[in-house]
């Protein structure tokens, strides 16, 4: 009798996991995800306003009714009001709708940060991985490469790179993807070299795997949590270095409209508008923090080993 | 000790030389052509002047010459004459390192005085709403535009109400030694280029504290019966702090990079500001110059980190 009452029992918290059907690491990441309510917030957030940029043409025609050229000398520096939606947020010193030119914006920016992040990780993920995996020579080349470049302040390059090609999104792009991946690629290089002593990639080898197919196949998957660590606080980081260049007249040129040439003239209309100031550093503001919380999160949820911290 | 500092300054050499490298081939691979922007507007030279030129300058010898006779001229800190001023590029960026100085020096200080507490006070209280101002701050602080923030400022603190001056490092007519109105001037682009550094500074205590609070020797003092305040100052603050020095080196390429942003912002006539404007008139020496110059500074002072490291943890040392 007594052993079916024990049988009947509710299982107790350690047995329930052990009865719980198996989870890869990306379902219990999922998982963690799900419950993370910050982290959630920030990427619905973050969608909302890459869908708002990406509609930028609809919503100009159909609900604001402006371009984001069109200018009107008769309304300048409006205030933000309700009644006319194009001057939902002001106008600026030629009369343009800055909700409007605000949207285009992050168009530039959001694509500007993604491409330059895409370009980034390709380019550090390849270089990390072929150091870290090769040592020796090819590891003494990239050491002092890599060191040289975190040696000279990346505004500086970014300057002399500006002051000598015509600044414009593409050229950009390609700067920052070329120039920024130093930090990537250190991390790669920091787990990669511990993963190449490891049980799997010592029997890849001897059944006689390649090196590509080892790095590519076998160390590759296990520092993917990693990169897309790293990949949403670069999206960030590039973010504010386009928007920063960009106000300093070096990045997107008007009339192309990104949240940071929005800025440019502000010193002009401080004293008038100082709701112009406000709007695009709102936007810069809130895309970056929403990424960095995206990638805290994504963190906590894909490296077990960090929990002890929390 | 003395080895490895030695061994340290030995591997300081490669990058300079790297530094040297890139910069120098950055603008020499450039589409302009150096004569023709030195000749601009100019209309009375002929080919032949622009011949004798290019012999002048020794722009008619293999790159790897040019580039050695460069090396041989910057190492003198010869870096030519400013193309616009007219005058030695290096003497002219010298006049503007005091006011970058200032400026990074008063936001390093801001940066330790308000981040390392912050920090601690973090992970004293964990787990409580301060805990959780603090920590969301630094995350908020990293995702500032520093420019953004400094016109914020200027709107509130210059416009608004007037308290504070908006550019410059004096008001115009007063004295050089005028210590309050230099104060005044100051504060408003010391804070902007500290915040990052603030935000890095208690992230990192805050997961250190934790740390050093969890190990073994903490538990040995409070089983003793020391004070709590003992503990906290005596025995755990020391070990936490050892990451303030590792920091240093990225908050320090921070200062440099962002004083340049920051400097823009407030017309702070600094080196930043100094090569923004060389920039935008394509006067390479100048440009060419203050990149070198910084990141000789960076690179000294991540050598002083790493003799700092050495002192201060010296398992460090073996490795």
């Amino acid at each position: 009798m007594a052993s079916t009452t024990a049988a009947i029992r509710a299982p107790t918290a350690a047995e329930s996991l052990l009865l719980r059907p198996p989870r890869s690491l990306w379902s219990n990441a999922w998982y963690k995800l799900r419950h993370d309510r910050l982290t959630m917030i920030s990427f619905a957030v973050l969608v909302f306003l890459a869908l708002l940029s990406l509609a930028a043409d609809l919503l100009a025609q159909h609900v604001f009714n402006y371009t984001f050229e069109r200018q009107d000398l008769l309304h300048t520096y409006e205030k933000p009001q309700l009644e006319n939606p194009a001057y939902l947020l002001g106008s600026d010193e030629i009369g343009r709708s800055q909700v409007v030119r605000l949207l285009y914006g992050g168009r530039v920016s959001l694509a500007v940060g993604f491409v330059a992040a895409f370009v980034n990780l390709t380019v550090g993920v390849i270089i990390g991985l072929t150091a870290g995996y090769m040592r020796g020579r090819v590891d003494d080349l990239f050491t002092w490469f890599v060191t040289t470049l975190n040696s000279i302040p990346t505004i500086f390059l970014l300057l002399i790179f500006a002051a000598i090609w015509e600044p414009g999104p593409i050229t950009l792009t390609v700067v920052i993807g070329l120039l920024f991946w130093t930090g990537i690629s250190l991390f790669v290089r920091g787990q990669t070299f511990a993963l190449r002593e490891r049980e799997f990639v010592v029997a890849a080898k001897t059944i006689g795997a390649r090196d590509a197919r080892i790095m590519f196949k076998h160390v590759l998957p296990n520092i993917l949590p990693l990169i897309i660590v790293l990949a949403a606080i670069d999206v960030g980081a590039i973010i504010l270095v386009e928007s920063a260049l960009s106000y300093l007249g070096l990045g997107i040129l008007p009339p192309t409209p990104s949240w940071g040439n929005l800025l440019t003239n502000a010193t002009t209309y401080f004293v008038r508008a100082w709701w112009l100031v406000v709007s695009p550093g709102v936007m810069i503001f809130l895309t970056v923090l929403c990424l960095y919380l995206i990638g805290d999160g994504l963190r906590d949820a894909l490296d077990p080993r960090l929990k002890a911290e929390k | 000790m003395r080895n490895f500092i030695l061994r340290r300054l030995i591997y300081a050499i490669p990058t300079l030389i790297g530094i040297s490298i890139i910069t120098f081939a950055i603008v020499r691979l450039s589409p302009g052509d150096p004569i023709r922007l030195l000749t601009f507007g100019q209309r009375d030279i002929t080919g032949e002047d622009i011949e004798r030129l290019r012999e002048v300058y020794g722009l008619n010898k293999p790159l790897p010459i040019q580039y050695l006779d460069w090396l041989m001229a910057i190492v003198q800190l010869n870096f030519g004459q400013s193309f616009i001023y007219h005058q030695d590029a290096f003497q002219l960026l010298l006049t503007r390192v005091p006011n970058t100085l200032q400026l990074a020096i008063v936001a390093l200080m801001l940066q330790l005085l308000i981040g390392v507490p912050l920090g601690v006070i973090a992970a004293l209280k964990r787990g409580t709403w301060l805990d959780g101002v603090i920590r969301v701050f630094g995350v908020a602080g990293h995702a500032v535009p520093a420019f953004w923030l400094g016109l914020v400022l200027i709107i509130i603190f210059a416009v608004g109400l007037r308290w504070l001056p908006s550019q410059g490092t004096l008001t115009v007519g007063k004295d050089v030694w005028d210590i309050p109105d230099r104060i005044k001037h100051i504060i408003l682009p010391a804070f902007v280029l500290s915040l990052t550094g603030i935000a890095n500074y208690s992230r990192i205590l805050r997961t250190e504290t934790l740390d050093v609070l969890g190990q073994d020797f903490v538990r040995t003092a409070h089983a003793k019966g020391l004070h709590e305040r003992t503990v906290v100052f005596v025995h755990a603050l020391r070990n936490a702090l050892i990451p303030v020095v590792t920091a240093l080196g990225g908050i320090l390429a921070g200062l440099v990079g962002g004083a340049l942003v920051v400097e823009q912002v407030f017309s702070w006539p600094g080196v930043g500001q100094f090569t923004f404007q060389a920039a935008i008139a394509k006067d390479y020496p100048i440009v060419q110059a203050a990149t070198i110059f910084v990141s000789v500074l960076l690179v000294i002072s991540y050598l002083l980190r790493d003799i700092a490291y050495a002192i201060v943890d010296p398992r460090i040392k073996a490795g």
